[in-house]
This record gives C-alpha cells, structure tokens and sequence, in this order.
C-alpha cells in the first residue's frame, strides 16, 4: 500500500504547470473578464498614475509630462495655507461624527423596530422612512432650502411667529455643523435601519427563547442579545467608513449649503475644495490634496483594519 | 399588569415612528403646496404647507415648453438604462470567475479589483483623463463609461454565483460545455435575483446622477434630470429659459412674469416625483443588495 501511495503522489505532482499553461486552461475565463479588467486599468489604475501632477506644477499646454516638476511644493503650499487646516478638521469631523450618529441611529431605529410585531405596520413604516434614500441630494436641498429660506423660509416663518429675529441660515456658519448632521442622518437613516434590522432578524431565536425562561424583561434581552449581535455588523461598516473618513459625501457638503462661500469655514470639506480645484484651474494643488486624502484614507483602512484584528479577528474587514 | 406595561411601551413605539415618518411626508406635502400655490401668495405668506389658493399655473408653465425636460428625461433614462445593463453584463462576466475554483487568477485579479475600493487616483487626474484623452468631454459617454464597474458589486455578485449549487456546473462540464455556455445558459437564468438587486441600485445611482453633468457636461441637450433641476433651483435666468423658448424672435408677452418660486418646486415634482413612487416597489431589492454587501463586506 505504501508502493500505492508513493506512485500515487508521484503522479500527482508530476509536470509543474506553466504560465502558459493556465492562461490556456483559462481562456474562457480571461475572455469574460477582459471587458471589466479593461475598465479598471483605464478608469482606476491609469488615473493612479495622475498622481505625478501632484508633484508637478501642472499647466495645459504642459500637459503631463511636459510640466515642470517642483516635488514636494504643491503640497507645502497647501498644508501651509489657511484651507489646510480648516477643510481636513471640517471633513474628519463631520466623517466621525456621521460615522457614529449613523450607526447609533440606525440601531436604535433597528432595535425599535424589532420590538414591533405587527408586519403590515413594520412594512409601511420601513417603505416611509425609505423614501428619502431615492432622492438626490438636489432635491434634499430643496427640501432644506424651504426651511432656510432667508424670507419664505419655514424656519424663518415659526421664528417670527415667536418673535425672534429673522436670520439668514445660510450666512451662518455656526449652526451647520448640526444643520449637515440631522440632514445627513434624515436621508441615511432608512436605509441604515434595514441594514441593521436585517442582521437582528438573524439573531438566534433560541436565545430569546432561554432569556424569556431565565425571566429577563425586555430591555435585558435587548441589552445582551440584541445589541450583541449588531456589534460585528457595526464594526465592519465602520471600517469601511473610516477608511472613507477623508471622503465626504459631495452630494451633502455641495448642494445643501448651496456652495455659499460665507459658509465654508463650516462646510468646506477636501472634496467641494477639490471640485473647486478644476473651477479655478489650480490643478496642481487640488491633485495633491486627492493624492493625501487618498493615501491618508488607504492608511487608516489598514490600521483600523489592524487594531480590530487585535480585539476581535472575527470582525475585521480582511 | 405586565400587560399593561408592554402596551404602553407598545403605543409610545408606533408614536415614534408615526413621528417618523411625519418628518419625510411633511417635506413633501410642502413641496407639493408650493407647486399648487401662485407667486403671489407664497412672497406674502412665505412658504405654507397648505394653500389659500390652489393654482395649476406653474405646472401649465412647464408643460407649454417642455423641451429641456423631455431632454433630461430622454438622456437620463437612456444613460441610466443602457448604463446599467452594460455595468450589469460586464461585472457579472467578471464575478463568474471570480467564483469559480478553477480559475487560476482568482486571487491576483480579485486583489486587482479590491484593490481600486481602497485606493485612487483621485478627482483630478480622472478629470483629465476624461477629457484630455478620451474625448469624454461633453460627450453622453461620459455617463456610461467611467462607472461601468464597481467593486463592491462585484463582491455581492461574485457571492450569490458562489452560492449556487456546484453540482449543477460539475454536470455541465461532464456534459462537455465550455465555460462560457455555462455562464450563458446556466449561471445567468439563475441570477436573476441578484442582477435584479444589482441593476436597480446601479439604475438609481445614475438616475439621481447630477454631478458627471456639473463636472463633464455643458450642452443643455445632455443634462441630467437631477442637473436640470438643480440649475433651476439656482437660476432665475435658467428657468426663464426653459419656460419660455418660444419668445426668441418673436411677440415677447410680458405681462407672463415666471412664476419663479411655484415652478422650481412644481418641476421637483414633474422631475423626481415618478422616481418616488418607482423606486420604492423595489424597494426589496435595494435591503437585500446592501445586506448582502455589507455583510460579506
């Protein structure tokens, strides 16, 4: 039997299989996935190679290639300007705060829900807080723009019904860091609490069921099997999130705050300041700005990544 | 008297998410008051969630020229449309490898692909890459093209085909198919779920696109829906040229003064009403899709 074995394994790892061997093999394979392979190194890989512009002092004529390099420059310019400091606070602190307002609202949200029996009830209240998620940020902005409107403004209108002064939200930029949050929360929220609804309907049931017979009331259930058994979820999503903590969501930053220039101490975040970058022609600047916020994300992805898999391996992203 | 406690905290539940839900319909009631209000009233009374008076003017406005929403229509739906089923195609044809154990690649190409979620090169050099090299500029490829795949939908592709039983394409290959019949006749009849999910959520995203136009595009004729609309919320001059095309050149009536604040909002309705009231019957798919992703993550 011995004999058997050894025969058997010589057979196995008989010729090695070359490159051009599995390329063969794989024909069929490597012809499906060309079309997309081909989209990933034109409009993700080639663009990587932009990044030279970044140490460049880029101009149109020059092109690429033909523009003066000056290394580190464009990037002392920037972290050395007045901009620097206010739209990388801005963005990190709306990125951390949306990170953790998302995930506790979504939850509780889910958590509530979960408690509902009542399916038809469950349905309609999930299709209603849904809703916002299939809008644009345009048309939020509108919604936002019939609250703040400086004269026909809803917010305008109970605050003279008060009696207080009349104010112009949008020369203000005191109040929207709380202004960006609700409104990113309103818009996030239904789609969030499904997410995380999903994963309470995978609770085990069993659990429930011994928690029910050891005498724990709700809120104990809730508090020890619940909101366990979010946490894996939470975390995987908030990786991805902080990964993403220097990207903030245009959409939000651009159209609610109307791209009102008294309001950019407040609103200004790396990529409205990036977009303005192609308005003013100033590319050399704005790619080193996407070049950090790309390179700073990239980092914290792998950190954050590194410090879960040292609590808990189970939860990490890879 | 446990019952009675469990009641109580019953009501104050659905009272919550009554209170809710308040906060999406009142918006929209708002919307739609303005829509039905005359210009007049609404620089009186400021915007009110019910009008005085109810007044078709600013819809008759839009649908006497239509032409620039019909332009955003056509151009959004068919980008969104023939986008989406492209996007579709093309990383379907790339997860079905991916999926697959044989595949000798699978580790470098998935990492390849992966790779493009975490890093990139960032705003500007795509923008000259569009327009300098590829001709992008101003061009309706430009809503097709640079968001042709994604690699988080990839993921949840490449995890519904790993999901299939491997006996069906274990019989296949005995049967001598090749890898590309399988793919046709096999794994795509039985994917329908998860390209449904796939293609809505692609579909949404370019429907409510309005940022490629604010980047790439400057003929009128190839705004997006979501565009047009924004340009009207910020553009009196915007909206006098949409509504009233027909006074180049000709008897400029003007005592027809734009109904300004009653149009911009009547053409949020005209323009992303029938979005809402689509999208939510699929609304199964879009839970299931982003379950899936960030599950598998």
């Amino acid at each position: 039997m011995r004999i058997g074995n050894l025969v058997q394994k010589k057979v196995k790892y008989g010729r090695q299989k070359s490159l051009f061997d599995k390329l063969k093999e794989n024909k069929e394979f490597l012809i499906l996935i060309m079309p997309a392979v081909l989209y990933f190194v034109i409009w993700h890989y080639l663009p990587m190679l932009g990044v030279v512009i970044a140490f460049k002092d880029y101009t149109y004529f020059g092109g690429i290639l033909g523009s003066k390099w000056v290394g580190f420059d464009n990037f002392k310019f920037f972290f050395l300007s007045n901009d620097a400091w206010r739209i990388t606070r801005n963005t990190v602190s709306y990125g951390a705060l949306f990170i953790v307002v998302n995930a506790i609202s979504a939850s509780v949200v889910a958590l509530l829900l979960f408690e509902i029996k009542n399916r038809m009830a469950i349905k309609v209240y999930q299709t209603i807080i849904i809703l916002p998620n299939f809008l644009s940020w345009v048309v939020v902005g509108f919604v936002t723009y019939i609250l703040f409107n400086p004269t026909l403004g809803v917010v305008n209108q109970l605050l003279s019904f008060v009696g207080i002064k009349e104010v112009d939200l949008y020369m203000e930029p005191k109040y929207w860091l709380f202004i960006l949050t609700v409104t990113n929360t309103w818009k996030g929220l239904g789609m969030n609490t499904i997410i995380y609804y999903a994963a309470l309907l995978g609770t085990n049931q069993e659990l429930f069921e011994a928690a029910d017979l050891d005498g724990a009331n709700g809120l104990q259930k809730c508090w020890h099997i619940s909101v366990p058994s979010l946490i894996p979820l939470m975390t995987i999503l908030s990786i991805l999130a902080v990964g993403n903590i220097l990207r903030g969501d245009f959409g939000l930053f651009y159209q609610i705050s109307r791209d009102v220039g008294a309001l950019y101490p407040t609103t200004d975040v790396i990529d409205t300041y990036i977009y303005r970058g192609i308005r003013t022609g100033d590319m050399s600047v704005a790619t080193a700005v996407g070049f950090f916020q790309s390179f700073v994300g990239f980092a914290l992805v792998i950190a954050t990544n590194k410090i879960v898999k040292k609590i808990e391996p189970s939860n990490s992203l890879f | 008297m446990k019952s009675k406690k469990k009641i109580y905290s019953r009501i104050v539940i659905h009272l919550f998410f009554v209170l809710l839900c308040l906060t999406f319909f009142i918006p929209m009631l708002y919307v739609i008051s303005i829509s039905l209000s005359s210009d007049a009233e609404i620089s009186r009374f400021g915007y009110r969630l019910f009008p005085n008076n109810i007044t078709w003017d600013a819809y008759k406005y839009i649908f006497r020229n239509t032409r620039q929403l019909i332009d955003s229509y056509k151009v959004t739906a068919i980008t969104s449309i023939f986008g989406g089923a492209l996007s579709v195609l093309v990383m379907t044809m790339v997860a079905y490898p991916l999926s697959r154990e044989n595949f000798h690649f699978k580790k470098s190409i998935s990492f390849f692909i992966f790779f493009t979620m975490l890093f990139s090169g960032g705003l500007i050099p795509t923008y000259i890459l569009n327009t300098q090299y590829l001709g992008l500029n101003n061009n309706v490829w430009i809503y097709i093209l640079p968001g042709l795949a994604s690699a988080w939908y990839i993921i949840i592709i490449r995890t519904f085909f790993q999901q299939l039983p491997s006996s069906l394409v274990e019989s296949a290959k005995i049967d001598g198919a090749s890898e590309i019949t399988i793919f046709a006749k096999i794994v795509m009849p039985l994917s329908t779920p998860v390209v449904a999910t796939v293609f809505l959520m692609v579909l949404l995203a370019k429907w409510n696109d309005w940022y490629t136009t604010l980047i790439y595009i400057r003929d009128s004729k190839l705004y997006t829906l979501q565009y047009m609309l924004q340009k009207i919320l910020r553009e009196v001059e915007f909206i006098r040229s949409v509504t009233s095309e027909m006074s180049m050149g000709m008897n400029i009536s003007l005592d027809q003064e734009v109904p300004t604040e009653p149009v911009r909002f009547a053409m949020v309705i005209v323009a992303a009403g029938p979005t809402l009231v689509i999208f939510p019957f699929f609304q199964k798919y879009f839970t299931k899709g982003m379950t899936i992703g960030a599950v598998k993550g």
